[in-house]
């Protein structure tokens, strides 16, 4: 949901970034971040706690608390509130620690 | 490894304004900003500000950013501005490391003003995990920077000044406020925040708290319940309210980690909102050219966060060997600005807060 009538701010229309989550293609406005981008898309749980897999939404939204990591372009524990979306950007949802680095 | 006079942590109205003075004494500074533009918490504030005229009163928060970041554009020439890069690490010997868009560097600087800001509290209740629990900054950020909306129905905890805000952004943006709840027996926050959304029919209910949070993959329910005096739950007192996002506003702590990596003296000062350093009336911590100024080091406003950062700018330059052609004059004038803005009600716990911090009731 995005607001579109506001008594002091103006959203004017923007240019539409195409993603994927989750394996789907979807999209968000130019100057989203990526937790911004999925909230208005509503998708609100973004990650799985790392023990007991419980659902994980953004908490702060200005990069202090690592609630909103996402596996972004296949790189884990990205802070998806401070993150800009870009076009083309491959976004998944996290479930445990994240791994950097497949072994070969 | 790139060498420089001064570099501030965090672009807020306490780095801004540091940058600026420091600059008018003639003292180049690096102002590094993690975010992807500077102007910090206020870049998120459409309500008008409080205070008297040297602080903007009766201007915008959004505006008073542009005006900030405008006395630094003036003085280009000496003040450089980084955004998109992280202070990761901050070291004895003046050399702060740095990421950049996954890039590491390092800096070393003569002087350092830590200006980081705040971070929000939580609350403890059960399933306070739950996505659609939101921190009353993130809202809203969410809402005034990227104009997306946190739910359609929200219950708001906490009716500081803050809570209150917020919750009159969110019925200007759209939203339903279901109710403003806060522990205490009384409201936080002034009287005309707290009026303004009475009139537009949204309920404060003191002595009341979120016993727990109800959903499966994000949030549907919450149980309240009243408290007592000594904030215990009454029992038999708890009532399910429908919603889809909570915001919490319980108060702020100075984000002052970053500090943790040095040997400056920390103390843990309630009336601050938490671990500060120590500081001496110029702001230097107790360690030789490493200074703090704004919410880092006691929450408290934008107002005096300019004032502190100004204090700062003004000293360290002085120290630094600029002294501004007007220096006992600012300094004078800054000194009884931020006298000013606690000497109201609402500037006790600081005074209290600063004189705990010195030492100062040990007497
Ligand atoms: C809802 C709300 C309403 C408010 N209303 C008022 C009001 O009416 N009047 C008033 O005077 N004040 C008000 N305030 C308070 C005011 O916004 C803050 O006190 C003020 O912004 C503090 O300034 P600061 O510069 O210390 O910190 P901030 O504004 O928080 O800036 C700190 C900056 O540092 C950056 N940073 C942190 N760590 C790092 C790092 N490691 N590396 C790089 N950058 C970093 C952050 O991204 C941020 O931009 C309000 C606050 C809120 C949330
Ligand atoms: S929500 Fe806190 S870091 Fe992103």
């Amino acid at each position: 949901m995005r607001i579109e009538r506001h008594p002091i701010l103006n959203f004017d229309v923007k240019k539409k970034v195409f993603f994927t989550y989750n394996g789907k293609r979807v999209f968000g406005n130019e100057g989203d971040t990526i937790a911004s981008a999925l909230h208005a898309l509503g998708v609100r749980k973004l990650s799985e706690s790392i023990e007991k897999h419980r659902p994980r939404g953004f908490y702060c939204a200005i990069g202090n608390c690592a609630s909103c990591n996402m596996i972004v372009n296949g790189k884990p524990n990205v802070r998806t509130c401070v993150t800009k979306l870009e076009e083309g950007m491959v976004v998944a949802e996290q479930h445990g620690k994240g791994v950097l680095y497949e072994k070969s | 490894m790139r060498k420089v006079d001064f570099v501030i942590i965090g672009g807020g109205p306490a780095g801004l304004s540091a940058a600026h003075k420091a600059a008018e004494a003639g003292l180049s500074s690096v102002v590094i900003e993690r975010d992807d533009k500077v102007g910090g918490q206020l870049v998120k504030q459409t309500h008008m500000f409080f205070g008297s005229k040297k602080q903007y009163a009766k201007t915008r928060g959004i505006d008073i950013a542009n005006i900030l970041i405008g006395h630094c554009k003036a003085h280009d020439d000496l003040i450089e501005i980084m955004t998109n890069t992280t202070v990761t690490g901050l070291y004895d010997d003046y050399i702060l490391t740095l990421l950049t868009d996954d890039v590491y560097h390092k800096i070393e600087a003569k002087a350092i003003l830590v200006a980081s800001g705040a971070s929000e509290k939580f609350m403890l209740f059960e399933n306070n995990d739950l996505p659609g629990i939101y921190g009353a900054g993130a809202v809203q950020t969410l809402m005034n920077v990227y104009g997306v909306l946190p739910g359609e129905e929200v219950v708001m905890v906490g009716s500081g000044n803050i809570g209150l805000i917020v919750s009159y952004q969110l019925l200007q943006a759209g939203v339903r406020v279901k109710m403003v709840i806060e522990a205490a027996s009384q409201i936080g926050g002034y009287k005309v925040h707290a009026s303004k959304i009475k009139r537009l029919g949204v309920d404060i209910l003191t002595n009341h708290t979120v016993k727990r949070a109800i959903g499966d993959d994000t949030l549907q329910k919450v149980e309240i319940v009243e408290v007592d005096d000594q904030w215990n739950m009454i029992e038999g007192t708890e009532k399910i309210i429908e919603c889809d996002a909570l915001c919490i506003s319980v108060g702020l702590s100075p984000l002052s980690t970053i500090l943790g990596m040095l040997p400056v003296k920390m103390k843990y000062v309630g009336k601050l909102g938490g671990n500060v350093p120590v500081i001496d009336y110029h702001h230097e911590t107790t360690m030789n050219n490493i200074f703090v100024a704004g919410d880092v080091c006691g929450v408290e406003e934008a107002s005096s966060a300019i004032v502190e950062g100004s204090i700062a700018g003004l000293f360290i330059a002085n120290r630094l060997g600029y002294k501004h052609p007007e220096y006992e004059k600012e300094m004078n004038d800054l000194t009884q600005q931020l006298e000013n803005l606690r000497s109201g009600p609402f500037g006790v716990k600081t005074v209290e807060g600063l004189r705990e911090l010195r030492g100062e009731n040990d007497v």
